[in-house]
Protein backbone atom coordinates (compact mmCIF):
# COMPACT_ATOMS: atom_id res chain seq x y z
CA UNK A 1 0.00 0.00 0.00
CA UNK A 2 1.24 3.40 -0.90
CA UNK A 3 0.22 7.01 -0.32
CA UNK A 4 0.99 9.81 -2.75
CA UNK A 5 1.26 13.54 -2.07
CA UNK A 6 0.80 15.65 -5.19
CA UNK A 7 3.05 18.65 -5.66
CA UNK A 8 1.74 21.45 -7.83
CA UNK A 9 3.65 24.67 -8.36
CA UNK A 10 2.52 26.70 -5.36
CA UNK A 11 1.60 23.80 -3.07
CA UNK A 12 2.87 24.64 0.41
CA UNK A 13 1.35 22.04 2.73
CA UNK A 14 2.87 19.16 0.78
CA UNK A 15 5.69 18.70 3.32
CA UNK A 16 3.22 18.72 6.22
CA UNK A 17 1.19 15.95 4.55
CA UNK A 18 4.33 13.97 3.82
CA UNK A 19 5.53 14.42 7.41
CA UNK A 20 2.17 13.30 8.81
CA UNK A 21 2.14 10.16 6.68
CA UNK A 22 5.82 9.27 6.84
CA UNK A 23 6.99 10.42 10.27
CA UNK A 24 3.81 10.15 12.31
CA UNK A 25 1.73 7.43 10.69
CA UNK A 26 4.79 5.51 9.41
CA UNK A 27 3.20 4.51 6.12
CA UNK A 28 4.88 4.35 2.71
CA UNK A 29 4.50 7.67 0.93
CA UNK A 30 5.88 9.12 -2.29
CA UNK A 31 5.79 12.50 -3.95
CA UNK A 32 3.69 12.83 -7.08
CA UNK A 33 4.85 15.62 -9.38
CA UNK A 34 2.06 17.55 -11.13
CA UNK A 35 3.32 16.42 -14.52
CA UNK A 36 3.03 12.74 -13.65
CA UNK A 37 0.43 11.03 -15.80
CA UNK A 38 -0.05 7.75 -13.96
CA UNK A 39 -0.98 6.84 -10.40
CA UNK A 40 -0.44 3.11 -10.80
CA UNK A 41 0.53 1.47 -7.52
CA UNK A 42 -1.00 4.14 -5.28
CA UNK A 43 -3.89 3.52 -2.89
CA UNK A 44 -4.53 7.00 -1.56
CA UNK A 45 -3.70 10.41 -3.02
CA UNK A 46 -3.39 13.67 -1.08
CA UNK A 47 -3.92 17.01 -2.79
CA UNK A 48 -2.27 19.38 -0.30
CA UNK A 49 -3.01 22.97 0.61
CA UNK A 50 -1.26 25.96 -0.85
CA UNK A 51 -1.75 28.50 -3.59
CA UNK A 52 -1.41 26.52 -6.79
CA UNK A 53 -0.42 28.74 -9.69
CA UNK A 54 -0.71 31.75 -7.40
CA UNK A 55 -4.50 31.28 -7.21
CA UNK A 56 -4.60 33.08 -10.57
CA UNK A 57 -7.93 33.31 -12.38
CA UNK A 58 -9.76 31.36 -9.65
CA UNK A 59 -8.47 29.18 -6.82
CA UNK A 60 -7.61 25.74 -8.19
CA UNK A 61 -8.65 26.61 -11.75
CA UNK A 62 -5.24 26.22 -13.38
CA UNK A 63 -4.08 23.25 -11.28
CA UNK A 64 -7.22 21.42 -12.31
CA UNK A 65 -5.70 21.11 -15.81
CA UNK A 66 -2.31 19.80 -14.65
CA UNK A 67 -1.46 16.48 -16.31
CA UNK A 68 -1.71 14.70 -12.96
CA UNK A 69 -5.37 15.66 -12.60
CA UNK A 70 -6.42 13.46 -15.51
CA UNK A 71 -4.79 10.60 -13.61
CA UNK A 72 -6.45 11.69 -10.33
CA UNK A 73 -9.89 11.75 -11.98
CA UNK A 74 -9.28 8.31 -13.45
CA UNK A 75 -7.96 7.02 -10.10
CA UNK A 76 -11.03 8.38 -8.26
CA UNK A 77 -13.42 6.90 -10.81
CA UNK A 78 -11.85 3.49 -10.19
CA UNK A 79 -12.49 3.88 -6.44
CA UNK A 80 -9.09 5.13 -5.27
CA UNK A 81 -9.10 7.32 -2.18
CA UNK A 82 -8.50 11.01 -2.85
CA UNK A 83 -8.34 13.65 -0.13
CA UNK A 84 -8.05 17.35 -0.94
CA UNK A 85 -7.16 19.68 1.89
CA UNK A 86 -7.82 23.43 1.61
CA UNK A 87 -6.43 24.34 -1.82
CA UNK A 88 -6.68 20.62 -2.63
CA UNK A 89 -10.43 20.84 -1.89
CA UNK A 90 -10.67 23.83 -4.24
CA UNK A 91 -8.87 21.87 -6.97
CA UNK A 92 -11.29 18.93 -6.50
CA UNK A 93 -14.34 21.16 -6.97
CA UNK A 94 -12.81 22.83 -10.03
CA UNK A 95 -12.09 19.36 -11.44
CA UNK A 96 -15.70 18.34 -10.90
CA UNK A 97 -14.78 15.49 -8.55
CA UNK A 98 -16.77 17.26 -5.84
CA UNK A 99 -19.82 19.47 -6.35
CA UNK A 100 -20.00 23.19 -5.63
CA UNK A 101 -17.26 25.79 -5.37
CA UNK A 102 -15.23 27.69 -2.78
CA UNK A 103 -15.48 31.44 -2.94
CA UNK A 104 -14.09 34.43 -1.07
CA UNK A 105 -14.73 34.33 2.68
CA UNK A 106 -17.81 36.34 3.59
CA UNK A 107 -15.69 38.58 5.82
CA UNK A 108 -13.09 39.04 3.03
CA UNK A 109 -10.24 38.35 5.46
CA UNK A 110 -7.75 35.56 5.22
CA UNK A 111 -8.58 33.50 8.32
CA UNK A 112 -5.89 31.57 10.15
CA UNK A 113 -7.02 30.08 13.45
CA UNK A 114 -7.98 27.01 15.42
CA UNK A 115 -11.48 25.92 14.47
CA UNK A 116 -13.93 23.36 15.77
CA UNK A 117 -15.78 21.14 13.34
CA UNK A 118 -18.37 18.45 13.93
CA UNK A 119 -18.17 15.08 12.22
CA UNK A 120 -21.49 14.59 10.44
CA UNK A 121 -20.85 11.21 8.88
CA UNK A 122 -18.58 8.52 10.31
CA UNK A 123 -19.44 6.01 7.63
CA UNK A 124 -16.62 7.08 5.30
CA UNK A 125 -13.02 5.92 4.75
CA UNK A 126 -11.87 9.26 6.20
CA UNK A 127 -13.89 9.43 9.42
CA UNK A 128 -14.39 5.81 10.49
CA UNK A 129 -12.33 6.32 13.66
CA UNK A 130 -14.40 9.30 14.80
CA UNK A 131 -17.40 9.17 17.09
CA UNK A 132 -20.76 10.25 15.81
CA UNK A 133 -21.05 14.07 16.05
CA UNK A 134 -17.55 14.25 17.53
CA UNK A 135 -16.14 17.75 17.76
CA UNK A 136 -12.61 18.06 16.39
CA UNK A 137 -10.25 20.98 16.74
CA UNK A 138 -8.50 21.47 13.43
CA UNK A 139 -6.88 24.70 12.23
CA UNK A 140 -8.09 26.56 9.17
CA UNK A 141 -6.05 28.95 7.01
CA UNK A 142 -7.78 30.29 3.94
CA UNK A 143 -9.06 33.33 2.11
CA UNK A 144 -11.45 31.44 -0.11
CA UNK A 145 -13.19 28.81 1.96
CA UNK A 146 -16.80 29.85 1.68
CA UNK A 147 -18.57 26.79 0.31
CA UNK A 148 -21.23 27.52 -2.26
CA UNK A 149 -23.53 25.30 -4.29
CA UNK A 150 -27.07 25.83 -5.56
CA UNK A 151 -29.96 24.86 -3.33
CA UNK A 152 -30.61 21.63 -5.15
CA UNK A 153 -27.00 20.51 -4.68
CA UNK A 154 -27.01 21.40 -0.97
CA UNK A 155 -30.23 19.40 -0.51
CA UNK A 156 -28.70 16.47 -2.36
CA UNK A 157 -25.55 16.62 -0.20
CA UNK A 158 -27.69 16.64 2.95
CA UNK A 159 -29.88 13.80 1.74
CA UNK A 160 -26.96 11.58 0.72
CA UNK A 161 -25.00 12.34 3.90
CA UNK A 162 -22.19 13.78 1.82
CA UNK A 163 -21.56 16.60 4.27
CA UNK A 164 -18.79 15.14 6.39
CA UNK A 165 -17.69 18.11 8.50
CA UNK A 166 -19.55 21.21 9.63
CA UNK A 167 -18.17 24.27 11.39
CA UNK A 168 -19.44 24.34 14.95
CA UNK A 169 -18.71 25.93 18.31
CA UNK A 170 -16.72 24.12 21.02
CA UNK A 171 -19.89 22.39 22.22
CA UNK A 172 -20.73 21.10 18.78
CA UNK A 173 -23.52 23.58 18.07
CA UNK A 174 -23.91 24.51 14.42
CA UNK A 175 -24.66 28.21 14.21
CA UNK A 176 -23.96 31.29 12.15
CA UNK A 177 -21.58 32.52 14.88
CA UNK A 178 -19.58 29.30 14.59
CA UNK A 179 -19.28 29.69 10.83
CA UNK A 180 -15.96 31.41 10.09
CA UNK A 181 -16.33 32.07 6.38
CA UNK A 182 -19.99 32.12 5.37
CA UNK A 183 -20.09 28.56 3.99
CA UNK A 184 -23.60 27.40 3.17
CA UNK A 185 -24.94 24.96 5.79
CA UNK A 186 -21.67 25.51 7.74
CA UNK A 187 -19.98 23.09 5.34
CA UNK A 188 -16.31 22.45 6.15
CA UNK A 189 -15.89 19.17 4.26
CA UNK A 190 -17.82 17.01 1.81
CA UNK A 191 -17.41 13.74 -0.01
CA UNK A 192 -18.58 12.49 -3.36
CA UNK A 193 -21.51 10.12 -3.50
CA UNK A 194 -19.32 7.02 -3.43
CA UNK A 195 -17.36 8.38 -0.41
CA UNK A 196 -13.91 7.85 -1.91
CA UNK A 197 -13.22 11.53 -2.62
CA UNK A 198 -13.08 13.88 0.36
CA UNK A 199 -12.48 17.62 0.34
CA UNK A 200 -12.11 19.76 3.46
CA UNK A 201 -10.96 23.27 4.27
CA UNK A 202 -9.48 22.51 7.73
CA UNK A 203 -5.94 21.14 7.89
CA UNK A 204 -5.77 17.77 9.70
CA UNK A 205 -2.08 17.45 8.78
CA UNK A 206 -1.39 20.49 10.97
CA UNK A 207 -2.73 18.91 14.14
CA UNK A 208 -1.27 15.47 14.45
CA UNK A 209 0.86 15.92 17.56
CA UNK A 210 0.08 17.34 20.99
CA UNK A 211 2.82 19.93 20.61
CA UNK A 212 0.85 21.43 17.70
CA UNK A 213 -2.02 22.33 20.00
CA UNK A 214 -4.23 19.44 18.97
CA UNK A 215 -3.81 15.96 17.60
CA UNK A 216 -7.40 15.60 16.43
CA UNK A 217 -6.18 15.51 12.83
CA UNK A 218 -4.71 12.07 13.49
CA UNK A 219 -8.23 10.66 13.50
CA UNK A 220 -8.56 11.40 9.79
CA UNK A 221 -5.26 9.63 9.03
CA UNK A 222 -6.06 6.72 11.36
CA UNK A 223 -9.48 6.36 9.74
CA UNK A 224 -7.86 5.94 6.32
CA UNK A 225 -5.50 3.28 7.72
CA UNK A 226 -8.37 1.47 9.39
CA UNK A 227 -10.27 1.53 6.11
CA UNK A 228 -7.36 -0.17 4.36
CA UNK A 229 -6.88 -2.66 7.19
CA UNK A 230 -10.52 -3.65 6.91
CA UNK A 231 -10.03 -4.17 3.21
CA UNK A 232 -6.99 -6.30 4.02
CA UNK A 233 -4.64 -3.96 2.27
CA UNK A 234 -1.34 -4.14 4.10
CA UNK A 235 -0.56 -0.84 5.73
CA UNK A 236 3.13 -1.47 6.21
CA UNK B 1 -7.04 39.49 -35.78
CA UNK B 2 -9.98 39.48 -33.41
CA UNK B 3 -10.23 41.43 -30.17
CA UNK B 4 -12.26 39.53 -27.63
CA UNK B 5 -13.51 40.87 -24.32
CA UNK B 6 -14.85 38.33 -21.86
CA UNK B 7 -16.86 39.61 -18.91
CA UNK B 8 -17.19 37.30 -15.96
CA UNK B 9 -19.46 37.98 -13.03
CA UNK B 10 -20.73 36.02 -10.08
CA UNK B 11 -24.19 34.58 -10.61
CA UNK B 12 -27.11 36.29 -8.95
CA UNK B 13 -27.54 34.64 -5.58
CA UNK B 14 -23.84 33.92 -5.10
CA UNK B 15 -22.50 36.04 -2.28
CA UNK B 16 -20.31 38.78 -3.73
CA UNK B 17 -18.24 39.73 -0.69
CA UNK B 18 -16.03 42.10 -2.72
CA UNK B 19 -19.07 43.86 -4.16
CA UNK B 20 -20.66 44.25 -0.75
CA UNK B 21 -17.51 45.67 0.80
CA UNK B 22 -16.97 48.05 -2.11
CA UNK B 23 -20.58 49.14 -1.76
CA UNK B 24 -20.02 49.98 1.90
CA UNK B 25 -16.84 51.88 1.06
CA UNK B 26 -18.65 53.93 -1.60
CA UNK B 27 -21.39 54.65 0.90
CA UNK B 28 -18.92 55.94 3.45
CA UNK B 29 -17.44 58.21 0.76
CA UNK B 30 -20.82 59.84 0.42
CA UNK B 31 -22.22 57.98 -2.58
CA UNK B 32 -25.53 57.26 -0.94
CA UNK B 33 -27.53 56.55 -4.08
CA UNK B 34 -25.76 53.28 -4.99
CA UNK B 35 -28.23 50.40 -4.94
CA UNK B 36 -25.85 47.53 -5.56
CA UNK B 37 -22.21 46.84 -6.44
CA UNK B 38 -21.06 43.66 -8.15
CA UNK B 39 -17.38 43.01 -8.80
CA UNK B 40 -16.47 40.86 -11.78
CA UNK B 41 -13.53 40.51 -14.09
CA UNK B 42 -12.64 41.42 -17.62
CA UNK B 43 -10.40 39.21 -19.71
CA UNK B 44 -9.09 40.56 -23.03
CA UNK B 45 -7.86 38.21 -25.70
CA UNK B 46 -6.22 38.81 -29.04
CA UNK B 47 -7.16 35.90 -31.29
CA UNK B 48 -5.52 35.23 -34.63
CA UNK B 49 -7.24 34.00 -37.78
CA UNK B 50 -10.47 32.11 -38.29
CA UNK B 51 -13.98 33.30 -38.95
CA UNK B 52 -16.12 35.10 -36.39
CA UNK B 53 -18.08 31.86 -35.86
CA UNK B 54 -14.93 29.87 -35.23
CA UNK B 55 -13.61 32.45 -32.77
CA UNK B 56 -16.96 32.55 -31.00
CA UNK B 57 -17.00 28.77 -30.69
CA UNK B 58 -13.48 28.84 -29.28
CA UNK B 59 -14.25 31.61 -26.79
CA UNK B 60 -17.33 29.80 -25.53
CA UNK B 61 -15.28 26.64 -25.09
CA UNK B 62 -12.55 28.54 -23.21
CA UNK B 63 -15.14 30.09 -20.90
CA UNK B 64 -16.79 26.80 -20.06
CA UNK B 65 -13.51 24.97 -19.56
CA UNK B 66 -11.32 27.50 -17.81
CA UNK B 67 -12.12 31.21 -17.85
CA UNK B 68 -15.37 30.94 -15.91
CA UNK B 69 -16.70 28.43 -13.40
CA UNK B 70 -20.33 27.79 -14.40
CA UNK B 71 -21.15 26.74 -10.83
CA UNK B 72 -20.70 30.29 -9.57
CA UNK B 73 -20.14 32.55 -12.57
CA UNK B 74 -21.90 33.83 -15.70
CA UNK B 75 -19.97 35.07 -18.70
CA UNK B 76 -20.59 37.35 -21.67
CA UNK B 77 -18.25 38.20 -24.51
CA UNK B 78 -17.79 40.71 -27.31
CA UNK B 79 -15.82 39.90 -30.45
CA UNK B 80 -14.51 42.67 -32.69
CA UNK B 81 -12.48 42.39 -35.87
CA UNK B 82 -9.32 44.48 -35.89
Amino acid sequence: MKFGVVQFPGSNCDLDCYYALNDIMHVPVEWVWHKQESLDGFDCIFLPGGFTYGDYLRVGAIARYSPVMTAVIDFAEKGGLVIGICNGFQVLTEAGLLPGALIRNECLHFICKQQTVRVENIDTPFTGMCQKKQVLQIPIAHGEGCYYADKETINRLEKNNQIILKYCDVNGNISKQANPNGSLSNIAGISNKTRNVFGLMPHPERCIEDCLGSDDGRLIFESILMYFEKKNILVK
Amino acid sequence: MWAVKVNIELKKGVLDAQGKTTHKALHSLGFHNIKEVRVGKLIELQVEGGSREEVERQVKDMCLKLLANPVIEDFKYEIEEQ
